[in-house]
């Protein structure tokens, strides 16, 4: 498998990331050298193994349901670009 | 004959019952000050991680259990990715491949009929903040107390055919998620909230091309909007457009639904496993630690309450629609007397309910206690109260001007008539003042016969025993 220059671009919008058209050739060079790698992985024969869904092979702790954080607002929004009444303020979404 | 089919699948959102959020151990109470509980793992500042809240985990357990299905030994957290403000990590921590509950399936009725929901899977994920598109200077508002609120996500198979099956599937589920006390079902604050995928098709056609109804947050607009899409994709069929698939809004002013502006890629999450947090495993003892602990379930109570007490489906579904209903049902019959189930089930879901429902209350504080509704009961079923005279005492009681039934009925002389020797000379009295209903009556009209009964119980100011009456009148008659 390969990406083309259109792949890329639109991996590049669906991740909101900005790339030139140069940079589009240089990241679709690394990105198929990345997926050339994991053919070879692909190539190993994995007949009867579970697949994993993380490398280390240990299982999720829990942890109780009590409330433990404070409220930290003020801290927070200090260094927010933007709040008013307690809400951040972002650009304009309508959808 | 309709030449169209429906197909409708529920995706619902049940807000889980914690006090802390499922990845954070920040408050989840309802209606706190904006972003006053909204923690560092809330917000997504750099370098934070989740941990996983196990009441959330128990949620789901007793959710799969009451449902039949399978609890998955171990199940994955993923990550769906997609931007939007109230969203502040880029992307929500939802489970895909492997969800915690599969299959299973709920039964609904709709009138008499009875049908069998199946589900395809249930799983865990974290809600979104809120984003208040008011003025604020051209800007919007985030508020992320809500990210990170549990969630469950319970999706069926595409088995509804019509917006009443809709929503009988919608109550009974509302009904489940609160009576085994995993959600508050308060679905004006969101805590239940239902999405419809919905199609059509010409029977034995392959399936339509659905459009998805997002966040119906009433029973009542989640028929509305499923009948208008009906009709609208049916009219766009017939006037040979093809239906695209959309996520549409439906907006309760206009009765209308209508196609979210959103572009081809929307949809493309990109789901992966949250390399952050590690596979959830479920242990078998755990399991029957949870099911152990589980209340008698709503439709194991139905099935009891038609063996036990005679009651119909529909009479044992209406009553055993809330815990608190059936409890109170079944102290009534304890008082009453098991033959008196009936007659029980008959108030409890006719007068009460509907005086509950007039004077805005619920049956845990209902001004009649259990016990005081059975109290008249029995002397219903004893002949001391016709049912025109119960109702008096039931409003009696309900105002709490007496203490039990009989207090009430001794201090009011209430007690019906069922003495003959008191009923005949009134009987005789009304006979001699209507000669004519009686000539009538003779002559072969019924209707005069109901007439000199109606006399007959104004004369007693309703107190007579209505059968009583009918037997001494009709051997008066005849005599």
């Amino acid at each position: 498998m390969s990406l083309s220059l259109d792949d890329v671009s639109r991996i590049a919008r669906l991740a909101r990331i900005e790339i030139s058209s140069a940079e589009a050739e240089r990241t679709r060079d690394q990105l198929n050298g990345i997926l050339a790698f994991v053919a070879q992985l692909q190539a190993v024969n994995t007949d009867g193994i579970a697949p994993m869904a993380h490398a280390v092979d240990v299982v999720q702790r829990l942890r109780p349901d009590t409330v433990t954080e404070p409220d930290r607002r003020d801290a927070f929004q200090a260094i927010a670009p933007e709040t008013e009444a307690g809400l951040y303020l972002v650009p304009k979404v309508i959808e | 004959m309709n030449p169209w089919e429906v197909v409708i699948g529920l995706e619902t959102h049940a807000q889980l019952q914690t006090k802390s959020k499922i990845f954070s151990g920040a408050s989840t109470a309802f209606g706190a000050e904006p972003n006053r509980q909204a923690c560092a793992v809330d917000i997504a500042l750099p370098g934070v991680l989740p941990v996983l809240n196990r009441e959330a985990v128990v949620c789901a357990i007793k959710f799969g259990l009451a449902i039949g299905a399978e609890i998955a030994p171990r199940s994955i957290f993923a990550r769906k990715n997609y931007f939007y403000p109230d969203l502040p990590k880029g992307y929500q921590i939802s489970q895909f491949e492997i969800p915690v509950v599969l299959g299973g399936g709920l039964t609904i009725h709709v009138g008499d009929r009875e049908k069998y929901v199946h589900l395809t899977r249930a799983h865990l994920e974290e809600d979104a903040g809120k984003s208040l598109h008011e003025d604020f200077h051209g800007k919007t508002g985030i508020d992320l107390n809500r990210a990170g609120t549990p969630l469950l996500e319970i999706v069926t198979e595409p088995d509804m055919c019509s917006s009443a099956e809709a929503v009988a599937y919608a109550k009974s589920l509302h009904s489940l998620v609160t009576w085994i006390g995993i959600c508050d079902g308060n679905m004006q604050e969101g805590s239940f909230r239902c999405d419809a995928n919905v199609s059509v098709r010409k029977p034995d056609a392959p399936l339509g091309t659905r459009r998805e109804i997002k966040n119906l947050n009433s029973f009542r607009f989640l028929q509305q909007a499923i009948d208008y899409e009906i009709q609208w994709q049916i009219n766009e069929i017939e006037e040979g457009r093809k239906i695209q698939q959309a996520t549409v809004l439906f907006d309760p002013d206009t009765g209308e639904t209508r196609s979210m502006r959103s572009k081809e890629d929307a949809h493309d999450y990109r789901y992966f496993p949250d390399p952050d947090l590690l596979p959830l495993e479920i242990k078998p003892d755990w399991i029957a630690e949870i099911k152990a602990g589980l209340p008698e379930l709503p439709q194991a109570m139905q099935a009891r309450f038609q063996v036990d007490y005679g009651l119909s489906p529909y009479d044992a579904a209406t009553l055993a629609v809330t815990r608190a209903s059936a409890q109170f049902f079944e102290e009534t019959v304890a008082a009453a007397g098991k033959d008196n189930a009936k007659t029980s089930a008959n108030w409890v879901m006719g007068e009460l309910a509907a005086r509950l429902n007039r004077d805005e209350k619920e049956i845990t504080t209902s001004p009649i206690a259990a016990v005081q509704l059975a109290g008249m009961i029995k002397r219903i079923a004893d002949g001391t109260l016709s049912s025109k005279l119960a109702k008096e005492v039931f409003e009696a009681l309900w105002n709490g001007e007496g203490q039990d039934a009989d207090a009430i009925i001794e201090a009011r002389g209430l007690k019906q008539m069922s003495d003959a020797s008191a009923i005949e000379p009134i009987i005789d009295e009304v006979l001699s003042a209507n000669p004519k209903s009686v000539e009538e009556f003779r002559a072969g009209k019924d209707k005069a016969f109901n007439a000199l009964v109606g006399q007959i119980m104004k004369a007693t100011k309703g107190k007579a025993n209505p059968q009583q009456v009918n037997e001494l009148l009709k051997k008066k008659l005849a005599g």
